[in-house]
């Protein structure tokens, strides 16, 4: 079975990412913050991960630099969700390695779509 | 709606476009037709269709028949048939021409996201080919869905089914809270209002057709009569391109399913053209 990290301050955005995740599949963990997403990467890399931006203690950019970073760090699918939609924040995403991007809000079908693009 | 205005409906679509209503989906006939009705200034759906049984102008004939063929779309739509386009049918054609133009049409192109979605694949292939010419063409029964495909603008929703996040960032700009494709890609496609039961002989040679998610919706008699039309269109070299699941067994012996190639079709070399 794939794994996929959710890492997202809120609650609400979680679960819902929860069910619609594992609908597709996936056995789903959870983060609140890049913080507690590089504990869980630490410890075993995910298939994919699910990733807000402004997040309280480490944000979603800087999560996904030091990730990169990582030894195996550069295996994970690292999906993007948030509500930042210009071309500047989806720009500097890829640029920091970002494999696509969501702009919330969303579904399931552009959930489904986005892990497929990504290559999972 | 009463059976009667249902009625209605049902003949005014199979009538004008071929379109098979089902009667029993008064829901889905209701959802098309309220902003028709609204848009087109009644207060029901019963005082737009009264209207039409009053004086049967034609351009209120149209609007009823095109909300009610307002089709869904998206880019790269099932992804296979864009690879296939790009690995296989372009190359394949491209050698067969010989420096000849690839004409390619989308019919029933609603609001644009499938030849726009060819435009920026040919966009890529001419950058590795600079000699490769490819024309594309688009065609659609609304007006209405014409215009918005011309305008090649979309709403954040529609970015994001189908279409890789590194084609938004290299071809769209944000406009207010829309989406707008770059021009460069926009005029690559020809458009054209094209009703597909009204006679496709007339409109020349095209080595793809993309026509999918299109036929299911028609009568047979129409599905019969555009796909005996796209005998004209379709060279034998060519390929008519279906929705992955869609079948033509028992409309004849036009095209030929390719084996292996869920979707594509070729024409088929013992079909007898019938008489015009």
């Amino acid at each position: 079975m794939k794994t996929c990290l959710v890492i997202d301050d809120s609650r609400v955005i979680r679960k819902v990412a929860r069910r619609i995740l594992e609908d597709l599949g996936y056995e789903v963990a959870e983060a609140a913050d890049g913080a507690e997403g590089m504990a869980w990467c630490g410890a075993e890399m995910p298939d994919a991960i699910l990733l807000d931006w402004n997040m309280p203690v480490m944000t979603g950019i800087e999560f996904l630099r030091r990730l990169r970073a990582e030894p195996g760090g550069d295996k994970p699918v690292v999906v993007f969700c948030t509500v930042e939609n210009d071309l500047a924040h989806i720009q500097e995403a890829l640029d920091a390695g970002a494999d696509e991007y969501i702009m919330k809000p969303f579904d399931g079908d552009i959930v489904m779509g986005k892990l497929v693009e990504a290559g999972l | 709606m009463t059976p009667e205005e249902i009625a209605q409906v049902v003949s005014l679509c199979r009538a004008r476009a071929g379109l098979k209503v089902a009667p029993d989906k008064t829901y889905l006939i209701e959802s098309r037709l309220s902003p028709v009705a609204r848009r087109e200034g009644f207060d029901s759906i019963s005082d737009l269709l009264a209207a039409l049984r009053a004086r049967r102008e034609d351009a209120l004939v149209w609007s009823v028949v095109e909300g009610m063929a307002a089709g869904e779309t998206a880019f790269f739509r099932d992804r296979t048939p864009f690879q296939q386009f790009r690995d296989e049918m372009a190359p394949q054609l491209a050698k067969a021409r010989g420096g000849a133009p690839i004409r390619v049409w989308s019919a029933a192109c609603a609001t644009g996201q499938e030849v726009y979605s060819l435009a920026m694949l040919v966009g890529e292939l001419a950058e590795a080919d600079p000699a490769l010419r490819i024309e594309l063409a688009a065609s659609d029964l609304s007006r209405r869905a014409l215009d918005r495909a011309q305008a090649g603008v979309y709403t954040q929703l529609e970015v994001q089914r189908g279409l890789p996040i590194r084609l938004l960032v290299r071809h769209f700009e944000k406009e207010g809270e829309q989406w707008k494709l770059a021009a460069d890609v926009r005029a690559r496609v020809r458009w054209r209002r094209i009703n597909l039961i009204a006679g496709l002989r007339q409109i020349g040679r095209f080595d793809v057709v993309f026509c999918r998610y299109v036929l299911g919706h028609m009568t047979e008699e129409a599905q019969r009569k555009v796909l005996e039309d796209l005998t004209c269109v379709v060279p034998t070299d060519g390929f008519l391109v279906l929705g992955a699941k869609e079948r033509i067994t028992g409309l004849g012996d036009t095209f030929q399913p390719i084996v292996g190639r869920p979707g594509l079709f070729r024409r088929n070399p013992q079909h007898q053209e019938a008489a015009a």
